[in-house]
């Protein structure tokens, strides 16, 4: 393991072309091994990759606490569903859709960030927890007196993406074989994924990228510095925002259906966890943090059918297994490794200082008006 | 000489306690002067007032004959007027290199358009960022110091770094609150050193300071506060000697 770390790191580009064929071939392998129902939910992996990637620009760039980020997926979604499905009669292409939902999601972004700007922390928190749950149950309850959202019943029979003519949501036959739809959004959302990546990289390494980091090390000093310290913030809820919005309408295409079931506060929770266990403000660490919070359910799963086959019944339901398993990955987390599992290099630094870091007051100095 | 900054009967209150009470001065073009005063005089409050980080109750601060007073602290900044901080506030989980870089944003644009998409026109910035602050390390004297953690750098350096970031904003005017609090002799003498090479680039300075022989020996002009209230202005050697001022400091009734 060791020798091929060693030899791979040495040979950036072969990793990269190791890495892409990988990708490519991967639904093909999960789908011959484990069966067509695993490539679903490598589909849901890259949406919950493109959901934490989204987050981490708010809570890990810029250190804002964001507890109601699903709410954008949910605006994502739903404009997704509006602008094509019978719902409204409209159905427009998803090139359309999908940036009009990212960039609903912005705006939402920044109407969220604007009269949040001046708190920080557990206040920050309760807000965007209270703005993700309004958000859902606006959902849950615009169906009358005019019929928006289809209230709980959610909306159906969302149209599936198409590109040039060939819709995702059917099988595809090309040189005699069958590509199944979930394959074939797997591309799609890897070509998501990967140009998100792309961005949240580049702007993690640039003039705005340390404006967030100034800002989520000391507020005071980064206006200091000249850093419009509003904009900057409000600048992070959007993009993050725009992020969420766009896995939203990916995910009201592939899913076909949406309710506000699919945006409650758990889900929240959870991409919050996938950061924060991956590594917050580090993308592989995120990516990580993705791919075991969504993966390692699914797995638990059959451990149901363990305990029918070996102990005639279900013992201990699978659910209760996830929440218990996965509270213990938490606790056993910060406990070893605070940082996350993959930290980024700053926050190593900062959980590993040993002289540390002085606690630096921020909160009465900054009283000009945010 | 011409005034650079002019402060009109500043006035702070927090709830009834007056921080700082009527005070007026002004700062020339190109001078060092100081402000003293024991502690809880008003001097940081003072500086807060000025950069924007407080909001003034009344009163006017003139920065090149433009009001700045309600101003941004932001906004300050981009019109020549930088500052460091008493308890040094680096971001200390940034490299020293990267805490300089920040404080060039004022002076630089790129966008997340510009970010993303990466152009000549971003990476020519971006490799102007770097060179400018590292020339600016190497200028206060950190040179090489750039790759460690600045919350990891000795105390002295950390203040050194810190006037560098401030450095990065092009100031006209800069703001130095207790630059040389808890240094050793060798170390005031060089950091003496770096105020004189500054102004001698074209940077005016003021400066909060406790440490008397340094004031005496660097500052053109000297303002002392007690109780929030200016009690003297002047020459370092008028203003050692004037009865109020050893009052202040020595307790007992003001002559």
């Amino acid at each position: 393991m060791q020798a091929v770390h060693k030899y791979l790191g040495a040979r950036p580009r072969l990793t990269l072309v190791l890495l892409a064929a990988l990708l490519v071939i991967l639904p093909f392998v999960v789908g011959a091994g484990l069966g067509n129902s695993w490539v679903r939910v490598l589909d849901f992996v890259l949406l919950y990759v493109l959901l934490a990637l989204g987050l981490n620009i708010v809570v890990g760039y810029a250190g804002l606490l964001d507890l109601g980020y699903i709410a954008f997926y949910a605006l994502g979604a739903y404009l997704y569903a509006w602008l094509a499905s019978p719902h409204f009669g409209l159905h427009l292409p998803f090139w359309a859709v999908l940036p009009l939902g990212a960039a609903l999601a912005g705006m939402f972004g920044v109407l969220l960030g604007a009269p949040t700007l001046r708190l920080r922390g557990d206040y920050l928190a309760i807000v965007t927890l209270g703005f993700g749950e309004i958000i859902r149950i606006f959902m849950n309850n615009l169906n009358a007196p005019f019929n928006l959202t289809n209230g709980p019943q959610g909306m159906n029979l969302i149209d599936p993406v198409s590109i040039g003519g060939v819709s995702l949501g059917r099988s595809l036959r090309v040189f005699g074989f069958t590509l199944p739809s979930t394959y074939l959004y797997y591309y799609l959302f890897l070509a998501a994924t990967l140009l998100v990546i792309v961005i949240a990289m580049r702007l993690q390494d640039s003039r705005i990228g340390r404006a967030w980091a100034a800002l989520r090390e000391d507020e005071v000093a980064a206006a200091a510095m000249g850093i419009n310290t509003r904009n900057v913030k409000l600048l992070a809820f959007a993009m993050g925002a725009t992020f969420g919005g766009l896995a939203g309408g990916l995910f009201a295409a592939f899913q076909g259906f949406i309710s506000p079931e699919s945006f409650n506060l758990w889900e929240s929770i959870l991409v919050l966890c996938m950061i924060v266990l991956g590594g917050m403000g580090n993308i592989p660490g995120v990516i990580l943090g993705a791919v075991l919070l969504t993966v390692i359910p699914e797995a638990l799963r059959y451990l149901g059918d363990l305990q029918r086959a070996t102990l005639g019944h279900v013992v201990v339901d699978p659910a209760d297994l996830r929440m218990l398993l996965f509270g213990v990955a938490l606790v056993a987390m910060m406990l070893f490794r605070p940082a996350g599992l993959l930290p980024s290099r700053q926050r190593k630094r900062e959980f590993s200082a040993q002289d540390g870091v002085a606690e630096q007051e921020q909160a009465d100095l900054y009283d000009a008006r945010a | 000489m011409a005034d650079l900054l002019v402060v009109t009967n500043v006035t702070k209150r927090f709830g009834g306690l007056a921080a700082l009470d009527d005070v007026s001065l002004s700062v020339g073009e190109g001078e060092i002067y100081g402000l003293i005063g024991p502690n809880g005089a008003g001097k940081t409050t003072l500086f807060n007032c000025m950069t924007g980080l407080y909001s003034v109750t009344s009163g006017q601060v003139l920065l090149s004959g433009a009001a700045v007073q309600g101003l941004k602290p932001h906004q300050i900044v981009t019109r020549g007027f930088a500052r460091t901080f008493q308890n040094i506030r680096l971001f200390a989980n940034m490299t020293a290199l990267e805490n300089v870089m920040v404080g060039r944003h004022a002076r630089t644009r790129a966008g997340v358009l510009g970010a993303v998409i990466r152009g000549a026109r971003t990476r020519a910035e971006e490799a102007a960022i770097h060179d400018k602050a590292r020339e600016l390390m190497d200028y206060v004297g950190l040179k090489n110091k750039g790759r460690g953690l600045a919350g990891h750098l000795p105390y002295g350096d950390q203040r050194r770094l810190e006037i560098a970031r401030a450095l990065a904003t092009e100031p006209r005017l800069l703001a130095l609150d207790e630059p040389v609090a808890g240094m050793n002799p060798i170390e005031r003498r060089q950091m003496g050193e770096l105020f004189l090479k500054l102004r001698a680039g074209g940077v005016t300075l003021l400066l909060i300071e406790h440490d008397v022989k340094l004031v005496m020996g660097l500052c053109d002009r000297v303002a002392v506060l007690d109780y929030g209230r200016k009690i003297a202005e002047g020459e370092p050697e008028s203003v050692r000697k004037d009865p109020a001022v050893i009052a202040a400091y020595l307790g007992g009734e003001a002559a």
